[in-house]
């Protein structure tokens, strides 16, 4: 990790009209970190990126790539941007070859070097077998493909993709996030995404925004943490008392599930073999033991709900039957 | 930079029908023409300018007219031609590659406006290889020939530059087209309401770009008139450029 942020956004602020678009938002990206911008739509994500790749100026605040400042110095700044918006931005009347070539051009790649960088990325990306059709005529996972190449082509130290598995197919999106695991390693790379297995696969850092605001930013590593919950559901076919089951260590409460189904809330992290050896001793017969896992989907439901009270019951319904889905 | 974008530009509108529809259209249509004044003037009006002292000559018949009507006709097909640069881009969304490239506004709009220039030279060579086999059988004022090439280049810059600022207003090409020939048309009217017998007005036919372009189908360049060209397309590149710095704040 190097001392440098490769983007150090501060503080930035947009409005569209009266409407508050992205409300003080913060980021910091170090070089071989995979961050996931999560969020609800309409949250702000793509107005984030907008502003971080500069498509649009923020109404304030300051976006540094690479410690140089993007409103003043954009065209420094945005050489060592890839940005893929939500829709590849692909000229559909030219093949990804001339396309590649045309970007390249663009990021002023010298031209001895053009070739060279635009097999890397076809070769990179999967585009092999498509290089002489026109892009109008490929897949849609395909154009994809070559959005992603054109954001990488010019070996960008931030590489910004905005939704990026969005119409692949399954073989597809395994093959691109390698290629976002890949590139995380000596580039920095900001992802948005709604679909949060996706974070959990590639990401090493996510940061929640909704309504334009921060609500979570953290690594996915602390979140392993806080993930593993304190609560244990136990089941016996034979047996099982709750007295005996409260009085384990560390057990602060017990509430019965159905007949022999037990969930044990533990105040420290849960002790499984406690409820095995109780069980043993008492010849019960434990058919279920199961840790449940506060996954990120209930951090995000939360997250989000907690900031719109109307709809907090909906909320605490979906946490309670989403319960361990991830 | 701008050379990158204008070779691209140009590439690209023979990647599709469009630009070669509008060069074999323009160059039927004005062949007939140029045609049709071949045969009014063998048939007509040189038998009877034979006796004259000083009769007009074949560039003033034929030459001339040819250039003017091209100017007209490209007063419906240039909107065409310029609504593909920023309203069709913003409708694929395809402007974003150019915006996240390490380039300037100015770049962007200049890059797209030397594009439709290379395509302007193209059609003014097109238009003049008429005259050039006129020059088989007759002679021909050549100095005409050329200032009718260059008026008609300038008047047909005026009108991308124009149509380039329109379109950088919309993301809906159709819009863009229809609004650029309504303020073509616009400073066309211009110049007839101008110089229409019953009120006449000196500044209508300035501000109109037609009346900048007569005297160099006459074969007269008047330094006054190109600069009126040059004010023209940089005023409306300006405004162009201005829109697109003014979409990151606004947009």
């Amino acid at each position: 990790m190097s001392t440098q942020a490769l983007i150090e956004a501060t503080a930035l602020n947009r409005f569209y009209g009266k409407y508050h678009a992205v409300n003080d938002f913060n980021l910091t990206l170090h070089k071989g970190e995979v961050l996931g911008l999560l969020g609800p739509n309409g949250a702000g994500k793509s107005t984030t990126m907008q502003m971080l790749t500069g498509n649009i100026s923020p109404s304030s605040g300051s976006v540094k790539i690479n410690g140089i400042d993007l409103i003043d110095n954009p065209k420094q700044a945005k050489q060592s941007i890839g940005y893929l918006p939500e829709q590849p931005p692909v000229y559909r009347d030219l093949t990804p070859l001339e396309f590649l070539a045309y970007c390249a051009a663009l990021h002023s790649i010298p031209k001895s070097n053009i070739k060279s960088a635009v097999e890397n990325v076809v070769e990179r990306c999967g585009l092999k077998d498509v290089t002489q059709k026109l892009i109008a005529n490929l897949s849609k996972g395909y154009q994809q493909r070559v959005g992603i190449a054109q954001a990488i082509l010019h070996q960008p130290d931030v590489v910004i993709l905005d939704e990026p598995t969005v119409g692949l197919d399954p073989i597809q999106i395994t093959q691109i996030r390698e290629l976002i695991r890949e590139l995380g390693k000596d580039h920095g790379v900001i992802l948005s995404t709604h679909i949060l297995p996706e974070v959990q696969a590639v990401c090493d850092r996510v940061q929640i925004i909704n309504q334009g605001k921060t609500v979570f930013s953290d690594s996915l590593g602390q979140l392993s943490d806080r993930q593993s919950a304190q609560v244990l559901t136990v089941g016996f076919s034979k047996g099982g008392s709750k007295e005996q089951l409260s009085s384990l260590a560390d057990v602060e409460n017990v509430e019965t599930l159905a007949d022999d189904k037990y969930r044990l809330f533990y105040n420290n992290k849960p002790q499984g073999s406690d409820v095995y050896k109780l069980a043993v001793s008492q010849g019960w017969e434990l058919n279920e033991i199961r840790m449940e896992v506060e996954s990120l989907e209930q951090i995000f439901m939360q997250l989000i709900h907690s900031e719109s009270p109307r709809e907090d019951r909906l909320q605490s319904k979906i946490v309670k039957s989403g319960g361990g889905v991830l | 930079m701008i050379n990158i974008i204008a070779r691209s530009e140009f590439k690209r509108l023979f990647n599709s029908p469009l630009a070669w529809s509008v060069l074999a259209i323009l160059q039927f249509i004005l062949a007939l023409m140029f045609l049709m004044f071949i045969e009014e003037y063998i048939g007509f009006i040189q038998p009877q300018t034979a006796t004259m002292d000083n009769p007009p000559s074949v560039t003033d018949i034929i030459v001339s007219p040819l250039y003017l009507w091209a100017g007209i006709i490209m007063l419906a097909v240039m909107p065409i031609l310029t609504m593909r640069s920023f309203a069709e881009e913003r409708m694929n969304k395809t402007l974003t590659l150019l915006l996240s490239s390490p380039l300037s506004s100015t770049q962007i709009v200049l890059g797209k406006f030397f594009g439709i220039l290379f395509f302007i030279v193209l059609i003014v060579l097109m238009i003049t290889l008429m005259p050039l086999g006129l020059s088989v059988g007759a002679n021909l004022d050549w100095g005409k020939v050329a200032t009718s090439s260059l008026g008609l280049f300038l008047l047909l810059s005026s009108f991308a530059s124009a149509g380039i600022f329109l379109s950088s207003l919309t993301s809906q090409p159709i819009i863009a087209a229809v609004s650029s020939f309504g303020l073509l048309l616009f400073l066309v009217v211009l110049y007839l309401s101008g110089s229409s017998q019953s009120n006449s007005s000196e500044l209508f036919i300035y501000l109109s770009h037609f009346s900048h372009f007569l005297p160099f189908l006459e074969g007269v360049f008047d330094t006054s008139d190109l600069v009126y060209y040059l004010l023209f397309i940089t005023a409306f590149l300006v405004l162009a450029v201005r829109k697109l710095d003014n979409d990151r704040l606004i947009g």
